[in-house]
């Protein structure tokens, strides 16, 4: 075996023993940590495939962004240490079992299948040709779904601020308060409205 | 590289898709299920870059859909933690057996 097989059996086994423990693991902080591993894992294929900008993205988005996150809002929903529930056992049978027949049944397509190769040269998939494809906006530029994704990652900025900020008043409340305001003769409701506000 | 063809890419990313999908299927935390779900993301990810990379070495369009897809999840995990601390703050609870106040 040459080195670089073995440092792609090393990935691989990084790769499904972090998702395996991840999705298996009763403690969800451990969860969240093995998903970690997963991910550089996964940043390291990129690396084995000569794709250094996506192994770099791949390690700032997911590594240093959503995983950091998901550790965040473990802290702010969980208390430290406790189990989770296990699974149902039949649930977790049948579940195992339709994975692991989906599994076999594509891995088995898959190794049927003839792919065919373009052959022509390669491109250097370099930092300065994506950005070059990226941003062009004639032949088979990238720039109209650039956008797009940019108003989209506006739009969900704006969205997590405006779900997850804190009313002075809670929901239900409110809306047990317009019911009682409801309910009591309609004389004055400009001040009732300020009360609450109050 | 001679020995690593596109084949054990392919099987890689198809074993963590149905780690997710099982996970999916089994966590009964919203937390966990979105960490499923980043994981079939990944595997569809890994696809795209290892069909530019023994294919379509000419081009550089799975790497593009590869960026796009990041960015997506990025958002999409964002949006779905405030929804999960929202939830949380209302009903103290994140669990989906739970949080049934939409069901008639």
């Amino acid at each position: 075996m040459s080195p670089s097989t073995i440092i792609f059996y090393l990935l691989a086994a990084v790769i499904i023993g972090g998702a395996l423990m991840a999705v298996t693991s009763l403690k969800i902080f451990r969860s969240a940590v093995f998903l970690l591993f997963s991910l550089i894992g996964i940043a390291g294929l990129y690396f084995y495939l000569d794709y250094e900008f996506i192994a770099a993205v791949q390690v700032i988005v997911y590594v240093g962004g959503i995983v950091v996150l998901i550790i965040f809002s473990i802290f702010l929903t969980h208390g430290s240490g406790e189990d989770m529930k296990r699974p149902h056992w039949i649930r977790a049978v049948y579940s195992a079992l339709a994975a692991a027949f989906g599994c076999i049944l594509t891995m088995f397509y898959i190794s049927q299948y003839t792919f065919t190769t373009s052959g022509k040269p390669a491109v250097e998939p370099s930092a300065g040709n994506i950005g070059a494809q990226m941003l062009s906006t004639t032949g088979h530029g990238y720039i109209l779904p650039f956008e797009v994704v940019s108003m989209l990652l506006l739009a969900a900025m704006i969205g997590c601020i405006v779900i997850a900020i804190k009313v002075k008043i809670p929901p239900h409340e409110l809306l047990a308060e317009k019911t009682d305001n409801d309910s009591m003769e309609m004389t004055e409701p400009i001040l009732a409205n300020t009360q609450t506000e109050i | 590289m001679n020995d690593i063809g596109l084949f054990h890419f392919l099987f890689v990313s198809c074993a963590l898709f149905f780690i997710g999908v099982y996970g999916f299927l089994t966590r009964r935390n919203l937390i966990t299920m979105l960490m499923s779900v980043e994981l079939i993301l990944n595997s569809v990810n890994i696809n795209f870059i290892a069909f530019n990379k023994f294919l379509y070495a000419d081009k550089l369009d799975g790497l593009f859909f590869t960026i796009f897809i990041i960015t997506i999840a990025a958002a999409e995990a964002s949006v779905a933690i405030a929804i999960i601390i929202n939830l949380y703050r209302n009903h103290k609870t994140i669990d989906v057996e739970e949080t049934d106040v939409m069901k008639f």
